[in-house]
């Protein structure tokens, strides 16, 4: 049976948690806003870039998203401002910026 | 226990005692024995001195200790006499079997003044004549029935043969000597 | 038809496994218990099993493959014992927590140092606290039917434990002994399929096994774990019964004997248990009312039942083929003490180690311990309540 895991909050009780802790359903990372555990934040500048995706490939919680080939913004509720976007940009496109 | 007779092997890593005393629990078990065969383990190492027992009973065995107050002691490696005391706690009522091709007033000196009864067995002899090789397990475990009368000598040889297809499967060829040096053995123990 | 055979208790627990015919059993060797996976793999070799038999490199691997096996939805068991026990220790925390029922085929040996390989249950005892059900066997029929009964008992929805079936290394182990063996079709109809709800080779629910509790929810996941292992011991009881169907032999957490209407009593786990009870007839025949409390079931432990059991005693010794080195008894002692202080017994109670490294137990030794028990309770005196069985001094 699928976890409900807006069930596992916390005021659940251990009566209602999962057998082993397991989690059996996919994707629910999304569910959790990651990108709340930061200080710093990628900032874009457009003029500079030029739609190559090494970002978006590079990015380890796949919070830059593609659309149609094209990067779109960046997914701040998932990005945890490691700065791997910034390093890769070839074009020097992406600047981390304090909260 | 009633009508239980319990057996010390010594010998030492390497010569079968230990595969000699689960054959005879093997075959006792044949005949509607409760049976024990087990290894007492020193350092692990081919040559050190390993006792093996046997406990085999009209009951259910349920004691987990060693033996010592044996009936029978086999001796499958006679240069343990200078430095085991194979003779300790063996009752005088019972036995022991020597594998030694020297007469038995040389052994005897060794026993430090055993007064049951002692047999002996060239069991190198019987290895090599009919196996071509020193395996001195089988002509002692020969031995030690001849001398128990555990049971009936032609079962034991039909015994014995079911169990050594069973074992030797992978190699039949060894079969017949085997069974050739059990013959032997029952013969030679005296 | 059951079969009368006679097997060493390795090879009654591999006999065991090749009826169950489980799906993955990863291996490294370490004496007592290597025969059982070299037997197992002659099945796997001679096609007798389906089994997937990983040979690996450590205990550390072959416990964690039989967990990966599991999560993945494979019933699955290893062997090992003593230091390869120790080896996996980080393991067996892991299987009891994420709740996957592997099986362990455990043949006690002491733990260095110093080196020895022979039996004590110092290996099993260090693993008490890790979560995995413990079954002690005193001689290879118990070891053959406790394996047959592991994986009823470890994959029941209530429980779903790893479960550790226990024998002692070398004098059950390698010790040849009449035994009845059970069909393989009532064995495979007994143990059944393995079917888990949730599993991670399931395409229809991805699953995530083993994911990080930060303190708000470490402690409720401690405390449901408890609740399973609390359920296993009714779950423990309702598969031994069944058991009992199939093969007329029949178990419960601990075995009692002659301990009605004793008043001393011996409390104990495995193989010694058989030759206390030789003792005890002999001592029964002198009009002595002695009596033994076998454990079977370590984990969980049955604390309210054993003070039960022992309600009536005058004196009791309890017996730790281990010790904690508390400087206050072995485990079995502490846990013994425990229950009947809850209890409120009245009974005098002493904690003896012995048998480490293999010390052989003899009915003399077992006989002086009961004459001990009577002393104390004619004297009222127990002097030092943790003491040494069978060491030179």
């Amino acid at each position: 049976m699928a976890t409900d895991i807006s069930k596992l909050t916390l005021t659940a009780r251990w009566q209602d948690l999962t057998t082993g802790m397991m989690i059996h359903a996919g994707g629910t990372s999304e569910e959790f806003n990651t990108g709340e555990w930061t200080s710093v934040k990628p900032h874009v500048k457009e003029e500079d870039c030029r739609q190559c995706l090494l970002c978006a490939q590079a990015c380890p919680d796949s919070a830059i998203p593609v659309n149609k080939n094209e990067r779109v913004k960046v997914d701040l509720k998932h990005c945890k401002g490691c700065g791997i976007c910034a390093k890769v940009c070839p074009f020097d496109a992406i600047e981390m910026e304090g909260l | 226990m009633k009508n239980c007779v319990e057996i010390r092997w010594h010998g030492r890593g390497g010569q079968g005692a230990k595969t000699a005393a689960l054959l005879l629990a093997d075959v006792a078990f044949q005949t509607g024995k409760y049976v024990q065969g087990f290894p007492e383990y020193g350092p692990e190492r081919m040559g050190a001195p390993i006792t093996a027992y046997n406990r085999i009973s009209d009951e259910v065995v349920r004691v987990h200790s060693n033996i010592y107050d044996p009936e029978y002691v086999v001796v499958v490696d006679e240069t343990l006499l200078e430095t085991v005391d194979v003779t300790k706690g063996l009752k005088e009522e019972g036995a022991i079997v020597i594998n030694t091709a020297k007469p038995k007033e040389e052994i005897l000196p060794h026993l430090k003044g055993y007064k049951g009864k002692v047999y002996t067995i060239d069991a190198r002899k019987v290895s090599v004549a009919c196996l071509g090789k020193y395996f001195p397990n089988s002509p002692m475990l020969a031995a030690i029935v001849k001398v128990t009368g555990l049971m009936d000598e032609e079962l034991f040889l039909n015994e014995m043969r079911a169990s050594f297809q069973h074992k030797f499967a992978s190699k039949p060829e060894v079969i017949e000597g085997n069974m050739r040096a059990l013959s032997m053995a029952l013969e030679e123990v005296q | 038809m059951a079969k009368r055979d006679r097997l060493s208790g390795n090879e009654a627990v591999s006999y065991a496994l090749r009826q169950i015919n489980p799906d993955v059993f990863p291996a490294f060797p370490i004496t007592p218990s290597t025969e059982i996976p070299q037997y197992f793999a002659s099945f796997v070799a001679n096609g007798q099993v389906d089994t997937e038999f990983i040979p690996v490199e450590s205990e550390h691997s072959s416990m964690s493959a039989a967990i990966g096996a599991s999560a993945a939805g494979a019933r699955s068991l290893t062997a090992t014992s003593s230091c390869g026990l120790a080896l996996m220790w980080e393991e067996l925390y892991v299987a009891a927590s994420n709740r996957l029922p592997v099986a362990l085929a455990l043949v006690n040996r002491a733990l260095s140092g110093p080196i020895n390989i022979n039996c004590d249950h110092s290996d099993s005892m260090g693993a008490r606290d890790s979560g995995w059900i413990q079954i002690y066997a005193e001689n290879n029929q118990e070891a053959y039917d406790n394996m047959v009964q592991a994986f009823r008992i470890a994959e029941h929805q209530d429980v779903r434990l790893p479960i550790m079936i226990c024998q002692d290394g070398f004098i059950t182990s390698h010790a040849v002994e009449n035994i009845e063996l059970l069909d393989d079709g009532d064995v495979k109809n007994f143990v059944g399929e393995y079917e888990p709800e949730n599993y991670l080779l399931n395409p229809e629910c991805p699953t995530a096994v083993g994911p990080y509790s930060v303190t708000d929810f470490y402690m409720e996941a401690k405390r449901a774990q408890a609740e399973a292992m609390k359920n296993s011991k009714q779950v423990i009881l309702d598969v031994a019964k069944e058991f009992a169907q199939i093969s007329g032999r029949e178990y419960g957490l601990f075995e009692e004997y002659r301990l009605e209407d004793a008043d001393y009593a011996v409390v104990m786990i495995g193989s010694a248990a058989g030759t206390t009870k030789d003792a005890i007839d002999q001592m029964r025949e002198q009009g002595k009312k002695v009596g033994l409390l076998k454990l079977r079931v370590f984990r969980p432990f049955p604390a309210e039942e054993i003070a039960e059991a022992l309600k009536n005693v005058k004196a009791v010794a309890v017996m730790d083929r281990a010790d904690s080195f508390s400087d206050h008894g072995g485990p079995l002692g502490a846990e013994v003490m425990a229950a009947l202080f809850r209890n409120r017994s009245q009974a005098y109670a002493i904690n003896y180690v012995y048998g480490l490294g293999g010390r052989d137990v003899r009915v003399e030794d077992m006989e002086q311990v009961f004459e001990t028990l009577e002393q104390i309770a004619a004297t009222g005196e127990t002097g030092d309540t943790y003491r040494y069985m069978g060491v030179r001094e």
